[in-house]
């Protein structure tokens, strides 16, 4: 009977079976990253020897990307420009202290991801915290849930797609949307978030759960068959 | 095991991170509730979806400052 608590009524009208993948077994998500490509770790041995071209390689290689997690973390243009510059610029003066037991490419979300979050508690000082405890267990269960059909996102063009999840992801609170841009979208471990943020495990899974379902709810205004935002 | 405990499990459900017991335990009742499996489904599809969604180029501007401040700091060591 608690099923039908957390679901609005829409949910029994629309079809339901045959439309997502079967659930057997669990799938992870996490496939092996092709961010490090395999010449990684020359370019970096080149780069600690002095190589200039071997490090302007490597931020060609990255800087969307770090881009993309200091704009996530900030959300603010402007900061999010300087936390990438100063990631930058701070893993090349610190390049020799990189000792090579993770990938550069984590190392280098490390730095940047400290960059922004120095500058969002900045611009935010009252709003953000991410030693506040999370609330009760009530706010985990969901309240909207329809169809969404079996690939949702290829509804939407590609530029329309990014505007979909920049908006959901820009309305997430801080707290739940950094550990959210860390784990699922730059995939670093449970642990290395842990590292990251300074907060314990368990604190990361239990934000991370929160923004999975938050985000889901969020999506299902866009993605529900036939649904307009 | 009832709905609340199987979404409070479901971010380790998705990565795979739950002993077995527990694992077969969410699976029996997502077997016969057709609202957990939805959750678990779009919960999964929509970790999927940030996942895969591919950094949008950088600006050129923003290229452009970038490269400059770099250039100045390697100019700075090698002086």
């Amino acid at each position: 009977m608690l099923c039908a608590t957390f679901v609005q009524s829409k949910a029994m009208t629309w079809p339901l079976a045959g439309t997502f993948k079967p659930l057997s077994t669990p799938n992870p998500h996490r496939l092996p990253s092709t961010v490090a490509r395999d010449d990684e770790h020359l370019l970096v041995a080149a780069a600690k020897r002095g190589d200039a071209q071997a490090f302007e390689e490597l931020v060609n290689r990255y800087e969307a990307k770090i881009f993309r997690l200091t704009m996530n973390i900030t959300r603010n243009r402007e900061d999010a420009e300087d936390a990438m510059q100063d990631a930058f610029l701070k893993s090349y003066s610190h390049l020799k202290d990189f000792q090579e037991d993770s990938r550069f490419y984590t190392w280098l979300v490390r730095i940047a991801a400290n960059e922004a979050l120095m500058r969002l508690r900045k611009r935010r000082p009252n709003q953000f915290s991410l030693d506040e405890p999370v609330q009760g267990e009530d706010d985990l269960m969901p309240r909207e849930l329809e169809d969404w059909g079996p690939s949702p996102e290829q509804r939407f063009a590609q530029t329309e797609m990014h505007e979909i999840l920049s908006e959901v992801i820009d309305k997430l609170e801080p707290a739940f949307r950094v550990v959210f841009v860390l784990r699922d979208v730059e995939e670093l471990s449970t642990e290395e978030t842990s590292k990251v943020l300074g907060i314990s495990v368990p604190a990361v899974k239990s934000r991370l759960l929160r923004a999975r379902l938050k985000l889901r709810e969020r999506l299902n205004r866009y993605f529900r068959q036939g649904g307009t935002n | 095991m009832n709905c609340k405990s199987v979404i409070r499990e479901i971010s380790d459900y998705i990565d795979g991170e739950l002993d077995l017991a527990v694992k077969q335990e969410i699976e029996r009742h997502l077997a016969h509730c057709e609202e957990c499996k939805m959750v678990v489904d779009q919960t999964r599809m929509t970790v999927e979806i940030f996942c895969d969604s591919k950094p949008v180029e950088l600006p050129g501007e923003v290229k452009s400052r970038l490269h400059e401040a770099l250039r100045r700091k390697l100019q700075e060591k090698s002086n």
